[in-house]
């Protein structure tokens, strides 16, 4: 049996040579191969190392579990990539705090129960079932937000805070009778199942969708903390540090998302935007709006000579990444500087817009982050916003009434000429109306982006 | 194993994910976040320990958790290398 950790010490070795070569483009493939050669190790040296394992199950498991695997991964749209990741999230989850509670069953089951599980089994087991299961269901209300089968507005009440802080001392209090009250074990940790449940929901419905990102990130750290606690529950090594590497991970990209949006990580979970601050003093002025042909706007193209496209998630709605690409193709072609710059938080989750982009063959190199393309818009002829809105508000910079005032943004309005393509006025997710949209500069091209992009590279062909 | 070596792990671990996972750039944070969703799979190991857990209700458990687990390690490791493949430089 103890030979057994140095296969899980390899597996965690590759791992972590896995996610190193992930920081690179050109290696990042292999990167992951390299992962999946760990987690095979693992596996095999589980089903190898461990006696009396139920084949039959295992095998029926594999076979079940590796075609809906399989067939979510081939199939789904890049479009529909945060709610896939947020889904398979939620099964990691659910896996560990089913573990969790395997272990109890085994080792707190009445027929069992002849010996009290030591204080330590209990802690982890309830540890692990609680952030998996808030992980489970918190991630299947995220997939249901992103899916479209939940509304993407935050969902608040009066009371609701009251209402999550009553459920976490309940679980708290739960928690601990099921370590130290023997007797009633068995229905204090059913409480604990429960009301983790419960609070899985509670705290992901209250946010919006523009702030999907950093729920994303974060649920992404607990299913690799309940990975842990799962470890911990098994004293096993192999889960204990990969846990720990996707428990970091999470956090760290949780991190950057919040940055991205100047805002605090409580702020995210507890602070609902997008709802108190309607009417607020900007939405009152007079906005002058000029609205363009994709004729005239395709003048204004031909005119320039340097183009920075700006997308945003409009453009994964309409799935407009090929029409956009074909347009930017068609401006280099014609001697024209073309670049896409994105901000850290576009989209629904981290990096939503990069893949995107690479998925209609736009090279990675031409793809430009906030610090890098920020100084390109003083020289730049005209900045293409495609359904982007929150992150190329001005106001952010200098409007100290608005919500989203601090956080970092694209300077579009630097550029000699802004040209926006929405859909109608309506203002963005978060609710909060665009002065960009008023400036002397700024142009505005009403459609959806994919028809208005397929247009757009006609007029600019027949000119 | 005692509980203060697996602690020791568990926080060494956390730190080399913190330095390794620093250094990936804006551009890779979604096959990121999908790949190390995978490695999060990793509980697999503990679901298929679980099936040796004698009794319906255990052997139940067990298996549900083989299936999420595998769910989350071949989808998570397929979808991170189906856009992988989509990265090019010009």
């Amino acid at each position: 049996m103890e030979y057994i950790n140095l296969f899980y010490v390899t597996a965690a070795v590759l791992f972590i040579f896995g996610l190193k070569r992930l920081s690179h483009p050109r290696t990042a493939r292999s990167g992951n191969l390299i992962a999946a050669i760990g987690m095979l190790i693992a596996i095999v040296a589980t089903l190898v190392g461990y006696a009396h394992l139920d084949f039959r199950l295992i095998i029926i498991g594999f076979i079940v579990g590796g075609l809906i695997g399989a067939i979510f991964a081939v199939k789904v749209e890049m479009t529909a990539m945060p709610q896939m990741v947020a889904i398979f999230n939620g099964f990691g989850g659910g896996a560990s705090a089913l573990v969790g509670m395997a272990e109890f069953y085994t080792k707190a089951a009445p027929a069992a129960l002849q010996a009290h599980p030591s204080y330590y089994d209990l802690t982890t087991i309830v540890l692990s079932v609680f952030v998996g299961t808030l992980t489970f269901t918190g991630s299947f209300v995220a997939f249901g937000k992103l899916q479209g089968f939940i509304t993407g507005k935050p969902v608040v009440f009066a009371g609701q805070k009251t209402l999550n802080a009553i459920l976490a001392l309940l679980l708290v209090g739960f928690a601990v009778g099921t370590v130290l009250v023997p007797a009633n074990m068995m229905w204090y940790f059913l409480a604990v199942i429960i009301l983790s449940a419960i609070l899985g929901v509670t705290l992901v419905i209250p946010i919006g969708g523009a702030d999907m990102p950093v729920v994303i990130s974060l649920l992404n750290a607990y299913s690799g903390i309940a990975a842990a606690a799962a470890g911990f529950v098994l004293l096993n090594n192999g889960l204990i540090i990969s846990g720990a590497l996707v428990g970091a991970s999470g956090l760290i990209l949780t991190n950057i998302m919040c940055k991205g949006m100047n805002r605090s990580l409580t702020n995210v979970i507890f602070g609902a935007v997008g709802l108190e601050q309607e009417g607020a003093a900007g939405a009152q002025k007079q906005m002058n709006i000029k609205s363009y042909s994709t004729e005239e706007a395709a003048m204004i193209l031909d005119a320039a000579e340097k183009v920075i496209f700006v997308p945003g998630y409009g453009l994964a709605v309409a799935q407009a990444q090929h029409a956009v690409r074909e347009v930017a193709d068609y401006l280099e072609g014609k001697g024209k500087t073309v670049m896409y710059a994105i901000h850290p938080v576009a989209g629904r989750m981290p990096g939503h817009m990069n893949v995107l982009l690479a998925e209609a063959n736009v090279p990675y190199n031409q793809l430009k982050d906030l610090d890098e393309v920020n100084p390109e818009f003083e020289d730049c002829d005209v900045a293409v916003v495609l359904g982007a809105n929150d992150v190329v508000n001005p106001a952010a910079r200098h409007d100290k009434s608005s919500p989203i005032y601090g956080m970092p943004i694209l300077n579009v309005d630097k550029a000699r000429t802004v040209l926006i393509n929405k859909r109608t006025m309506n203002p963005g997710f978060a609710g909060i109306p665009n002065e960009l949209f008023g400036y002397d500069n700024s142009i505005m091209v009403f459609g959806d982006a994919k028809q208005t992009l397929q247009q757009l590279l006609k007029d600019l062909k027949e000119l | 194993m005692d509980m203060i070596n697996i602690l020791t792990v568990f926080i060494l671990a956390i730190f080399v994910g913190f330095e390794v996972i620093t250094k990936v750039p804006p551009t890779l944070h979604t096959p990121l976040m999908s790949g190390s969703n995978a490695i999060s799979g990793i509980s697999i190991v503990g679901a298929i320990i679980a099936t040796h857990v004698s009794g319906t209700l255990g052997t139940w458990l067990g298996l549900i958790a083989v299936i999420f687990a595998t769910i989350n390690v071949v989808g998570g490791f397929m979808v991170t290398d189906r856009m992988l493949k989509m990265f090019k430089r010009r």
